[in-house]
């Protein structure tokens, strides 16, 4: 636009709010004030969200004295990486990323496995006791899992399915130490949140056309090759998003991998032992008898830090993937 | 003959299908979830030993029945166990006051987030942020973290008044408005972030169903005379009132069953430690009662008035 252009469209501007004895300025006024309220309101909250995730980011750049020098806020005087190399001494921080990779990798995975194919059969066939399953699998989203903890504990303690080994003459097994119970939760939908991921997809698959499926059918396909070939690469985006909420969930999930996942290093469970590790090591190194509050709180942010990292870069890729995903579900009761 | 039969068959082929499909989930519900639960609430009205090997009893474990009331789990529960009681009650009053703030900030900003402006996916992302992150161990040691309080003394003592929410709190209080009634309000500016954090989901909830509102209905309403406050309670709100309802379940849901609640910290507290299996299952057996209770009032109520537009 040249410099002409603007004037005439600033007298333009004049002249119309004339005509329209000042309402056009008043109604300009009132946009620009709702437009710089609305972005003040934004940027507010949206400081309010980052501002503990930056917190523990300068907290974790600077040395120990910083903390308690009042006039250092935010920004470090003293900026140092030290903090990083000691989480990683103490939780070896490598070997858990690694573990709490493949392990939420690995239950992820079979979650949506087991949870595509059930969320397709409840949207796409008719059978007896539909409806009853399908409440089932809202219980099964408001049964909190510490009632059945214990229980369930006990049961891997000594497995028997419906008394089969014993019917044998074997002794049960003793499956607490292995991995093997979560696994066989996660490919039966019983993992952590599964119930919801469920739901997700049912809803998805209700909304595709029935004629997709109905001309697959016609042209040979059976229910496996139908649900393979046409239904699957439609649910992609979904299935997805589904992947990712159930692996971000497990990462951080200390419920079920301290009950089931004990034995393997994981990154919530290290960062849960910081504490008792800061003790021993300032002890070991000869440093005094405890470690100061400074020092245990800046290594627990470190270590918070280190932990969802890794949650931030792929938030940062896939987050369309978070997002789009459920408002393409069109959630309705 | 044979023709007449088919119809027949298809369907019987189909819940048969269906049931392959559904398989995984229904034996995972029988052994994983039927079961404990079954187990569990025997265990709830009994007294639990835990024997040393499978010959002595059962599972592992010895239940005693108990028979005298006084004596049972439930009673020593509410009763006997100090912390139980009060828990309960403070996670019930301060979801009454945070869940219906988590549906209105979540539907305010929602309708912020619905409208054309720059940097609109940026500001999404963000809100969306605590869903990923404040799961599981992370929201535990928030909590713990006495670092940042410790630092927020200090930089009380060193600037003179500069929490604004706070000085106003005083000037409101000295002044005599209110008083009781402003309580559950500086409750929830105190708790902001709390709400923040707790509505990531409900917020993309509320956006794609406002998403579905024709803008055709918005325009002839502009036509006929409405303001955007009229059209707002006529239009927006009846059609978005069953996410409402959705967003309710999903947000007490969510507010109850977190494993950094205090109830549901107790109870896997008395497992692990204390060994009081007993104890601990009637506990998260009536919380779990009362957790019902509270979702089956809560959705008769409001489905009551929610409008469907078909």
């Amino acid at each position: 636009m040249s410099k002409k252009d603007k004037i005439q469209k600033r007298t333009d501007f004049w002249e119309r709010n004339r005509k329209t004895n000042g309402y056009l300025l008043k109604k300009k006024i009132g946009e620009v004030g709702y437009r710089v309220i609305r972005a003040v309101l934004l940027f507010g909250l949206c400081f309010l969200i980052l501002q503990p995730l930056i917190n523990k980011l300068s907290v974790s750049l600077m040395r120990e004295a910083d903390l308690y020098d009042a006039t250092v806020i935010n920004v470090p005087r003293n900026w140092t990486l030290t903090n990083f190399k000691m989480v990683d001494e103490l939780i070896d921080y490598w070997k858990c990323l690694f573990n709490s990779a493949w392990v939420s990798l690995l239950c992820a995975v079979l979650q949506v496995i087991a949870a595509t194919l059930v969320g397709y059969g409840f949207a796409r066939f008719k059978f007896p006791l539909k409806n009853f399953w399908f409440g089932c699998v809202l219980l099964l989203i408001i049964v909190p899992p510490q009632t059945i903890m214990s229980p369930l504990y006990l049961n891997f303690r000594y497995f028997d399915i419906f008394g089969i080994l014993q019917a044998l003459g074997k002794e049960p097994l003793n499956l607490q130490k292995s991995m093997a119970p979560y696994l066989m939760m996660c490919a039966t939908c019983m993992g952590l949140k599964c119930g919801l991921y469920i739901f997700m997809l049912r809803q998805y698959f209700r909304g595709v056309p029935k004629e997709l499926e109905e001309a697959a059918y016609v042209d040979g396909c059976g229910n496996l090759q139908t649900f393979i070939r046409i239904m699957l690469p439609d649910a992609k985006s979904m299935i997805v998003s589904c992947f990712l909420f159930a692996y971000v969930w497990q990462w951080t999930d200390s419920f079920y991998s301290k009950m089931f996942l004990g034995k393997i290093e994981l990154l919530p469970k290290g960062l849960n032992s910081i504490a008792g590790r800061i003790d021993a090591y300032v002890k070991s190194s000869g440093l005094g008898t405890q470690a100061s509050t400074g020092l245990l709180n800046q290594m627990i942010s470190t270590g918070t830090l280190m932990a969802i990292i890794p949650l931030l870069i792929l938030y940062l890729f896939a987050q369309k993937g978070f997002v789009e995903s459920l408002s393409q579900t069109g959630i309705k009761m | 003959m044979a023709k007449k039969r088919k119809p027949r068959n298809l369907r019987r082929r189909n819940a048969i299908t269906g049931y392959l499909f559904i398989s995984p989930f229904i034996i995972g519900f029988l052994v994983f979830l039927v079961k404990p639960m079954i187990e569990s609430f025997r265990m709830s009205l009994s007294k639990v030993i835990i024997a040393a090997s499978q010959k002595e009893g059962g599972n592992g474990f010895i239940m005693e029945r108990i028979t005298t009331w006084k004596e049972s789990n439930y009673y020593r529960a509410f009763f006997y166990d100090p912390d139980y009681k009060n828990r309960l009650v403070d996670s019930l009053k301060s979801m009454a006051i945070q869940v219906p703030a988590i549906i209105v900030f979540s539907f305010f900003i929602a309708l912020l987030l619905n409208q054309e402006f720059k940097g609109r996916g940026f500001v999404r992302a963000i809100f969306f942020l605590p869903v990923i992150l404040s799961s599981g161990v992370i929201v535990g040691l928030e909590y713990n973290n006495t670092l940042m309080s410790g630092m927020k003394d200090i930089i009380a003592e060193s600037g003179e008044g500069f929490s604004i929410t706070a000085s106003l709190e005083t000037i409101l209080r000295t002044t005599g408005i209110g008083g009781k009634i402003l309580d559950p309000v500086f409750k929830i500016i105190e708790g902001v972030y709390d709400v923040a954090i707790a509505s990531g989901i409900q917020i993309i909830i509320f956006i794609s169903g406002l998403q579905t509102v024709s803008t055709s209905m918005y325009e002839a309403a502009k036509i006929e005379g409405c303001t955007a406050w009229e059209s707002f309670w006529k239009i927006t709100f009846p059609l978005v009132s069953s996410m409402i309802l959705v967003n309710l379940v999903y947000t007490t849901v969510d507010f109850l069953m977190r494993t950094d609640n205090q109830v549901m910290d107790l109870i896997t507290l008395k497992v692990n430690p204390q060994m009081e299996y007993g104890l601990s299952a009637a506990m998260a057996w009536s919380y779990f009662a009362i957790v019902a209770a509270v979702l089956g009032i809560l959705s008769a109520i409001i489905s009551k008035k929610v409008y469907y537009y078909e």
